[in-house]
């Protein structure tokens, strides 16, 4: 008994020590789809293998809300390959699909993984693969096969192997206020700082190959935008204006960055070209023009403009031209960004005093509320298109949510570090 | 607390004795009175100091500029912003709900401030602008601007030399209140002079 306890003593501080974000379902989806993920066999010698594949699996099938997954106790037989499933004792338990599995060492450190996933209904397989793997890319490889098996089973591609940047704010023992940009797994898993500061760093956005980030510092008591690469934490700045300098945003094919100046006077956007450094100002307006984004193809601009009044949502040519106002609904719309799919935004609206994630439907004009707020900001879209990460104020204190593009399932995004806001979700990776 | 006690009598025994910017004796009162009461959070020139709206100072100072447009920027040439009784102490202008006019409240504290700027060509100030939490950070970073930008209009259209007045913008980055109310909002939406 006493063993036990402090196993899980032992466990839950493992994963305290491993992961700043844990995430908590706060609302399923209905017609999850039933699968089994059977424990994936390991290597009868040797050492115990870092990480459980199968548990990895099924903790992120689990947190996409598009899946029920049966509890391993429940499980009739546990087969490691084809040969062994007998899909009566699935059909039995009620599972639409079954993934089984098993990892073997492959001679030299690291590790072949190899995983089947079956139709148990029709009793097919659906999918096999051998993945090799190290013993540090074990977690990786188990967010690759969530990926493979969730695009199989709902035809969208999985975004667990990708990565979301965020950033935190600490007060240290000192009274010193501590700002910090990282990156995590999707997951919350191996946050990674990548530069931390005592002034506030804004705004970071994803460079479209995944290996740079863009964002605001505050260092120096002035905003300068920096280009920062993840991997090497070598880093450029690409804008330091006189006034504001910031929101940064890369075109789609990563050659240029608008961004927000008001050395002219007041914020206007602008385009960077990043090969030849030229400047082009796109919005002249003696209003707020901000929080540029583009489209898919790379060709319309939206940001947020008050010149009529208040906050709205505008749309113009990436070359510059008349802008087009796009909301209409409600007196404060802002930054808006594109859904993958490049046919509705995601942005922050105000509806009753409360601000919330809102989603445009392009065609349609319609709004739609996805969220209550009071005070819900900075909405990223993951790049399947299936979910809205965004940071919400709950108990005076910054933390980030997750909310499905349909609305219905919504989950929270626990840190136990500091305040957390601004997310940004990843590219696919590559 | 024993420290500051001494440091305002340091301050203000001078000043009783000088006469501070202007002789009319009832000035003297009038500092003395609003001084004796008063609560002292000031830090030396070059610091950021700041202070909570004054509403009762703003009239103290109202008279001192008038005096000064009377006597001119000379007025507040023996002027020093350590001093806690004068209006130079504020240096925190606060203003109303997604807005950035200069409200009434402020003019007196503005126009002293201007008047010792105009006095001290030399003398550069930060003006830094905030806004509260609600809405988005980069709206709120273009609203702060729109602030300090506000009072930086205000202090040139009294004299101030534009090469004196720095602006930068915080956006919500850096509040002096994290409460999620009305009155936490309300201390937050500001521009802070740092001298």
């Amino acid at each position: 008994m006493y063993r036990y306890f402090l196993a899980v003593i032992l466990a839950l501080w493992q994963a305290l020590a491993y992961a700043d974000l844990t995430i908590e379902i706060t609302e399923g989806v209905q017609g999850a789809i039933p699968v089994a993920i059977v424990p994936f066999h390991a290597p009868d010698e040797g050492a115990p293998l870092p990480e459980d594949i199968g548990a990895t699996v099924a903790a992120d099938l689990a947190r996409s809300g598009r899946f029920r997954i049966l509890p391993e106790q429940d499980m009739l037989s546990r087969p490691s390959s084809g040969a062994e499933v007998d899909f009566h004792d699935w059909r039995t338990l009620g599972q639409d699909a079954l993934v089984v599995g098993r990892v073997q060492p492959n001679g030299s450190g690291g590790y072949l993984v190899q995983f089947q996933l079956f139709d148990v209904l029709r009793g097919e397989q659906v999918v096999a693969y051998n993945v090799p793997s190290t013993a540090r890319g074990l977690r990786l490889t188990a967010h690759q096969i969530a990926d493979i098996i969730y695009e199989k089973l709902t035809g969208t591609p999985g975004v667990f192997a990708s990565r979301i940047a965020y950033i935190t704010e600490e007060r240290g023992r000192d009274g010193v206020r501590r700002v910090t940009l990282k990156v995590s797994d999707a997951d919350g898993y191996h946050p990674q700082t990548i530069v931390s500061s005592t002034e506030p760093l804004m705004s970071p956005a994803w460079s479209p190959d995944g290996r740079r980030l863009a964002y605001v510092s505050f260092e120096g008591k002035r905003q300068s935008v920096y280009i920062q690469e993840v991997l090497t934490g070598k880093r450029e700045r690409v804008a330091a204006y006189e006034g504001i300098n910031s929101a940064p945003a890369w075109s789609p094919d990563g050659r240029r960055l608008a961004l927000v100046l008001s050395r002219e006077g007041n914020p206007e956007i602008y385009v960077l070209n990043l090969g030849s450094r030229a400047l082009t100002r796109i919005t002249r307006n003696l209003a707020i023009d901000t929080e540029p984004a583009w489209s898919p193809d790379g060709g319309t601009l939206v940001f947020t403009s008050d010149r009529g009044g208040t906050p709205q949502i505008y749309q113009v040519s990436a070359s510059g031209g008349e802008p087009r106002r796009v909301t209409f609904d409600g007196t404060y719309n802002a930054r808006a960004s594109y859904a993958p799919d490049g046919r509705s935004l995601t942005l922050v609206t105000r509806r009753g005093g409360a601000f919330r994630i809102g989603l445009l439907n392009l065609a349609s004009g319609a709004l739609q509320e996805l969220t209550g707020g009071p005070l819900d900001e900075s909405p990223s879209f993951a790049p399947n298109g299936s979910m809205i990460i965004y940071g919400a104020k709950v108990g005076g204190r910054g933390e980030l949510s997750a909310v499905s593009a349909d609305g219905r399932m919504r989950q929270r995004i626990v840190v136990d570090a500091g305040d957390v806001r601004e997310p940004a979700w990843s590219p696919l990776s590559k | 607390m024993k420290a500051q006690f001494v440091r305002i009598l340091t301050l203000v025994i001078p000043l009783l004795l000088l006469g501070g910017c202007s002789s009319t004796p009832s000035k003297d009162e009038d500092k003395a009175g609003v001084g004796a009461g008063a609560s002292v959070e000031t830090r030396g020139a070059g610091e950021r100091g700041w202070r909570g709206e004054r509403g009762e100072r703003g009239t103290g100072a109202g008279e001192e500029a008038d005096t000064s447009s009377v006597h001119g920027h000379g007025a507040w040439a023996s002027a020093s912003l350590d001093d806690p009784n004068s209006p130079l102490a504020t240096r925190t202008i606060l203003f109303d709900f997604d807005s950035s006019n200069i409200r009434s409240d402020f003019v007196e504290v503005l126009r002293a401030h201007a008047g010792y700027l105009a006095a001290h060509s030399t003398v550069q100030v930060t003006l830094e602008g905030h806004g509260d939490e609600r809405g988005t950070r980069e709206y709120n970073l273009a609203l702060g601007e729109r602030r300090a930008h506000a009072v930086k209009q205000f202090l040139m259209a009294e004299g101030v030399g534009g090469d004196q007045l720095r602006e930068i913008s915080y956006g919500e980055e850096r509040p002096v209140d994290p409460g999620q109310n009305e009155d936490a909002w309300a201390r937050n939406r500001r521009v802070e002079l740092v001298y």
